[in-house]
């Protein structure tokens, strides 16, 4: 079941294609990265999710049907890159203000904060004014505020920048847990590490267009190339065989690429006739990393800034 | 609930209940008043009787040189600049008197200086002295006869009245029109400029503290833009009530605290009338304020409060438009918004220059254009309404003119709300007028 679906996405800005259409589905309960190096169009993306802009054309379905800003609106909850609180406000009528314009009485956002203030321990904040926190405080109050109205679509645009290792583990966890209770998760950045340890989804965009799609195992079985690590103290640059070629030795471990279509063990069975000793013998995969580099490289790099931030 | 009413709601509490709205909203009134109180006060304290002592052996002045108010005379025989320490704050010696040596000149000779109020008091006191002395001597008017020419004299009064439509004639009196014209044109520009700036720096604010985008992914930027200028409108109203409200209720706390004689006094130095007895001085102050009341009547209240409201409103939210549009096209360079703001306070500051035409040529044409053109309309239609309507202003400029500056509003929030959405969510870069311009008439 996809809570969210997104059909030929178009839009335009003055001279350029900002999104181009992309196609994707997000199935309820994941954890969906949207990646890409800056100025690709992730933002312009979201902002057509969120129905902040109209996409020129294309359709975007939501649990089923039409996406409608004015009703579904309340089902998502939206942390931009670009995010703040007003600085002369104090914390818990700015939670509440935030919580009411996205359709909560009074009474049901001052419950659900103040449980909310009690998890994330930050009960004695009430009375405090914005401009008194730091900026990993405001950015837990960021994102109670954007989870707060339980919303069944969660999007997150770079949540961890600016919080340090304990707080981002805090928010990881909470992610973990929201994602666990149901709720759709929609992560965008391009710190991949991150990717790799949340997401079980990803597409990437570049320029405009989507580039790649599918789950991270996947995308890196894709990607790989077959590069496998032999740990052994034997040097076996001087091994000239069909199967494979080496690349490299680094301390105890050598670096080998095989030859498309060659089976593990006769490669293990040639290492051993030729009397290698093998302590250890693994598949390297690409990293998330490696992946969005060579893709976003092959392509020039982000495109000129305009008109779509 | 309705969303553009919670960010009414918040716009409106947020600011009425900042430290800095409290005391502008008490401060202002009470330092007027206290300014007020204070010059009273002054002239009150500064109008000291001056005790003059006057040598004229050759009687110049003797029977003619009148002690007033704030001046008495005492003639003194061999008077001379030993009397400054016997008691006298001013020997005032005609030609040949004392040190005086001259042969056609007064002089006076003092120990501090005298105020330029009291000198040219003494100086056209002995103008009229010798005036009097010599038409009654040349003439042979008894010095009775003369005083009663000279009251009457004074008492030749000037009323200037309009006809009605129907041959009615009311009083007119173009100097409280001027008058509260004047000073209504002048509110508004207050007005637009006070509360138009603050919708700026909150539209600002929002952008530059990277709310803006938290706020408009749950509600329309169209609604966060109204909003913002209904809620801060709300203010403006709350502060303007509550300044009426104050200086009204300060200004009776501060009659009734000072004694009447004091007022009186005040009212007497402050018209400087030489002179006239204190009977016949209450009974000019009775007939001034008759007067006053008849011409205040001229003009009608009720429509010039009704247009004043109007004008507020709608020319607070014609402007207030444009200036959102402004601040949410201003990156963190305050700068920005001064090059920006030019387009906006260049027909506000000419509307100021053309009301103070106005008010003088309510019927000019220029006056009856800049009237019925929005941009202007409501500084200048302010100033032209208390003349008269339909006498000065006829009914079809005024509907006109309200129409057009509705029509004008809602044509400036509905282009503002167009640069708005675009702009209030650009970031790091500098948005020109050009760019504006063409996002205000962008299709969709």
């Amino acid at each position: 079941m996809n809570l969210l679906h997104v059909n030929n996405l178009v839009k335009q800005f003055a001279s350029q294609k900002a999104v181009d259409d992309i196609s994707f589905s997000i199935p309820q309960g994941s954890i969906f990265g949207l990646l890409g190096p800056n100025g690709a169009g992730k933002t312009t993306l979201i902002r057509m999710i969120t129905g902040i802009f109209y996409p020129d054309s294309g359709s975007i379905q939501f649990d089923g049907r039409k996406f409608s800003p004015e009703n579904d609106i309340i089902h998502i909850g939206y942390m931009p890159e670009e995010r703040g609180l007003y600085k002369k406000m104090k914390i818990g009528e700015q939670a509440i203000y935030l919580a009411q314009l996205r359709g909560m009485s009074k009474a049901d956002a001052l419950t659900a904060i103040k449980e909310w203030f009690v998890r994330l321990e930050m009960e004695s904040w009430w009375n405090k004014k914005v401009e008194d926190l730091s900026k990993g405080m405001s950015q837990k109050l960021q994102f109670v505020t954007t989870v707060l109205h339980r919303p069944r679509l969660i999007i997150l645009d770079e949540p961890f920048s600016g919080l340090d290792p304990v707080n981002a583990n805090l928010i990881k966890d909470e992610i973990f847990r929201l994602a666990k209770e149901g709720a759709t998760i929609v992560f965008s950045t391009h710190r991949m590490e991150q990717v790799e340890e949340i997401c079980n989804q990803i597409i990437l965009v570049n320029k405009g267009q989507k580039v790649l799609d599918g789950t991270v195992s996947q995308v890196k079985q894709d990607f790989k190339e077959h590069l496998y690590s032999v740990g052994t103290t034997a040097d076996l640059s001087g091994l000239q065989s069909p199967l494979f070629t080496h690349i490299g030795k680094r301390g105890d471990s050598a670096t080998i690429k095989l030859q498309a279509d060659t089976n593990n063990n006769d490669v293990l069975q040639y290492l051993i006739q030729n009397g290698v000793p093998i302590q250890s013998f693994n598949e390297i995969l690409p990293s998330l990393n490696d992946i969005f580099i060579k893709i976003v490289e092959g392509t020039p790099t982000s495109r000129k800034f305009e008109l779509s931030a | 609930m309705n969303k553009t009413w919670i960010v009414i709601k918040r716009e409106y509490l947020t600011r009425v209940r900042k430290k800095s709205f409290i005391i502008t909203t008490f401060l202002t009134p009470l330092m007027l008043v206290a300014i007020i109180a204070v010059v009273t006060f002054l002239s009150v304290k500064n109008t000291k009787t001056e005790k003059v002592a006057v040598g004229d052996k050759s009687a110049i002045l003797t029977d003619y040189l009148k002690s007033g108010e704030t001046m008495q005379f005492e003639f003194i025989p061999d008077a001379d600049t030993a009397l400054l320490s016997k008691g006298y704050s001013v020997v005032l010696l005609a030609p040949g008197n004392g040190v005086n040596a001259s042969t056609d000149r007064f002089e006076i000779y003092t120990k501090k200086n005298l105020s330029v109020t009291s000198e040219s008091s003494i100086r056209r006191k002995i103008n009229d002295a010798v005036e009097a002395r010599l038409i009654t001597q040349q003439s042979g008017l008894t010095k009775t006869a003369y005083d009663s020419i000279r009251n009457q004299a004074s008492e030749v009064e000037l009323d200037s009245k309009l006809i009605g439509e129907g041959a009615e004639v009311k009083a007119g009196n173009s100097g409280v029109a001027f008058g509260v014209g004047y000073g209504a044109g002048f509110l508004i520009y207050i007005v637009l400029f006070l509360y138009g700036a603050m919708v700026m720096r909150g539209v600002m604010e929002e952008k530059t503290n990277r709310i803006a985008e938290v706020v408009v992914s749950s509600l329309k930027p169209r609604q966060l833009m109204m909003g913002k200028i209904v809620g801060i409108g709300a203010v403006g109203v709350t502060q303007f009530i509550m300044w009426v409200v104050l200086i009204v209720t300060l200004t009776a706390v501060m009659n009734a605290m000072i004694p009447h004689e004091i007022m009186q006094q005040a009212g007497n130095a402050s018209k400087g009338m030489p002179g006239a007895g204190m009977a016949s001085q209450s009974n000019d102050a009775v007939m001034a304020f008759a007067k006053a009341q008849q011409t205040m009547s001229s003009v009608n209240w009720w429509l010039v409060l009704g247009c004043f409201l109007f004008y507020f409103t709608f020319g607070y939210l014609f402007y207030a438009a444009l200036f959102a549009a402004v601040g949410s096209a201003v990156n963190e360079d305050p700068q920005d918004a001064q090059s920006l703001m030019f387009p906006i306070t260049i027909p506000i500051i000419l509307s100021i220059i053309i009301m103070m035409n106005a008010v003088t040529q309510p019927e000019s044409s220029l006056a009856v254009w800049a009237s019925i053109i929005p941009f202007s309309s409501p500084i200048v239609m302010m100033a032209r309404v208390p003349f008269g309507v339909p006498g000065t202003v006829p009914w079809w400029q005024l509907g006109l003119s309200m129409a057009s500056l509705i029509a004008g509003f809602l044509a400036t929030t509905w282009l503002s709300a167009k640069i708005y959405r675009t702009a209030i969510l650009m970031y790091g870069k500098k948005v020109t007028l050009k760019e504006m311009w063409k996002w205000a008439f962008r299709k969709s």
